[in-house]
């Protein structure tokens, strides 16, 4: 039996699709300007902040109103619920997309110390964790959701890598610790990303199944 | 490690059939002591009936057969020679509209114990008190025990139908939508009672208020079409329910 409630939820879904799908944007827009040096890419950073803010506390108070007027249980408790995490790492993976956009904006009137491949290699695979986890979590895809979840090492791998190779250009020459300092940042900011897609897909797996499994909790003995 | 579970009720492969129509297929259900147990389900899923083959109140409807296993502290409620009397002191009943006997209120709350037998004036009046307070009815009535119970407002008559209960020291309360019939503060008094009488008494619950389910219950049975789908915690129930049937039935998709 089709609900009026099933109305309310896809519309939920709809708004985090699109809170979602701005985050994302903004992440390639500020690798973007840093690989391109294409400041032309920053323009719409702060708008879709703004507007990733906005639909964060729309989509709050959706949940907030559906859990007081529809009670909901089971499946469409752990749905909204959920929804309120999922919009709190959306929101937070943009503010990492804002922060690489300021330090994008200084680095790019510099030439770069090398050709960027690992800070491409992982926006890649930080923009395909976001998209497919809330894909997972709208969706109800528990496998997707549990892939995504593995990704994460790649990134934290990546990230070491980048490191170490900054740290090199550092200690060769002092001059090059400034640029360098912000590139480092700028692969933290792209793990925190990976960080918070994986909340996301670990959301996922608590709408599918109704189990918890952050801190590694599915794999540790029962108490 | 939790303490184990103490089981007042323990229902094994229970088939029920009113004449050729079977009503319960193969129920299995455990009622822990001193706790609330509520049976969920659509209209003619067999909660009733299962309720009612907990004090053999079905054995009055003619045509009944029952196959499969009901034990009471370990006995066979079904064994040959059970006395259904003293079963139903000891398994009470609570009915959806209140049912109290065209009697005054002391007289319900001492009925039962003039049947059994209790003469001592000293002692039924202390136990009727008792029942009373015991139900939350005693600061509504002490003034009128000699008026008509059918006089008192509804949830009155459903508490003194409780207190009329607890007169005879039962083990476990049966309630069948004890409060369909009431608005939604009587309500909020019976499930208040309920969780106080829980403390002493095993409650099991027939509801149609999934909310008062969720609100008042340890555990959750939800039945459909005379099959026991899913019992577990009611936490459980209604936060992650395994079968997809039970989900659809608490989110109200089913149908």
């Amino acid at each position: 039996m089709e609900r009026h409630f099933d109305e309310e939820l896809n519309d939920l879904k709809h708004r985090l699709t699109k809170m979602c799908a701005l985050a994302e944007t903004m992440i390639g827009d500020a690798i973007k300007a840093l690989v391109q040096r294409d400041a032309s890419a920053l323009t719409a950073i702060q708008q879709h902040e703004a507007e990733v803010n906005r639909l964060q506390v729309e989509i709050d108070e959706m949940c907030f109103t559906m859990i007081a007027l529809r009670q909901p249980t089971a499946s469409d408790l752990r749905f909204i619920l959920g929804a309120t995490k999922t919009t709190t790492d959306l929101e937070r993976l943009a503010d990492q997309a804002v922060n690489i956009s300021n330090k994008a904006e200084r680095l790019m009137k510099q030439d770069p110390l090398k050709p960027f491949v690992i800070i491409p290699q992982m926006t890649d695979i930080a923009r395909g964790m976001v998209r497919d986890s809330l894909h997972a979590y709208v969706n109800r895809q528990v496998e997707k959701a549990r892939e995504v979840i593995q990704r994460d090492a790649q990134l934290n791998a990546l990230k070491k890598e980048i490191n170490a190779e900054m740290l090199e250009f550092m200690q060769r020459n002092p001059a090059t610790v400034p640029y360098a300092l912000d590139i480092v940042l700028v692969a933290h900011n792209l793990e925190r990303i990976g960080d918070h897609a994986k909340n996301i897909a670990e959301n996922a797996v608590f709408v599918i199944e109704g189990k918890d499994i952050r801190h590694g909790t599915e794999n540790r003995p029962a108490a | 490690m939790s303490a184990a579970k103490e089981n007042v009720i323990t229902v094994s492969n229970l088939d029920l059939w009113y004449g050729a129509f079977q009503a319960l297929i193969s129920v299995n259900m455990a009622v822990e002591k001193q706790k609330i147990t509520a049976l969920i389900g659509p209209s003619g899923c067999g909660k009733s009936t299962l309720l009612r083959v907990l004090n053999r109140m079905n054995d009055l409807i003619p045509g009944v057969k029952i196959t499969g296993e009901v034990l009471l502290e370990g006995r066979n409620i079904y064994a040959p020679g059970v006395d259904v009397c003293a079963l139903r002191a000891n398994v009470g009943m609570v009915f959806q509209r209140p049912n109290p006997f065209p009697l005054s209120v002391w007289d319900n709350v001492a009925f039962g114990l003039k049947v059994a037998g209790q003469n001592s004036r000293a002692q039924v009046e202390e136990i009727v008190e008792r029942s009373l307070r015991g139900a939350w009815l005693w600061d509504n009535v002490k003034d009128k025990l000699d008026h008509s119970a059918l006089e008192l407002p509804l949830d009155q008559q459903q508490r003194l139908c409780v207190a009329r209960l607890l007169a005879v020291e039962p083990e476990v309360i049966l309630m069948d939508e004890p409060c369909s019939a009431l608005d939604p503060i009587a309500t909020a008094k019976i499930e208040e009672l309920m969780l106080e009488l829980v403390k002493q008494y095993t409650i099991v619950i027939v509801t149609h208020n999934m909310q008062q389910a969720a609100r008042i219950s340890n555990y959750s049975g939800y039945m459909l079409l005379g099959e026991m789908i899913e019992f577990d915690e009611t936490s459980r129930i209604f936060t992650s329910p395994k079968d997809k049937r039970t989900d659809d039935y608490i989110s109200g998709r089913y149908g």
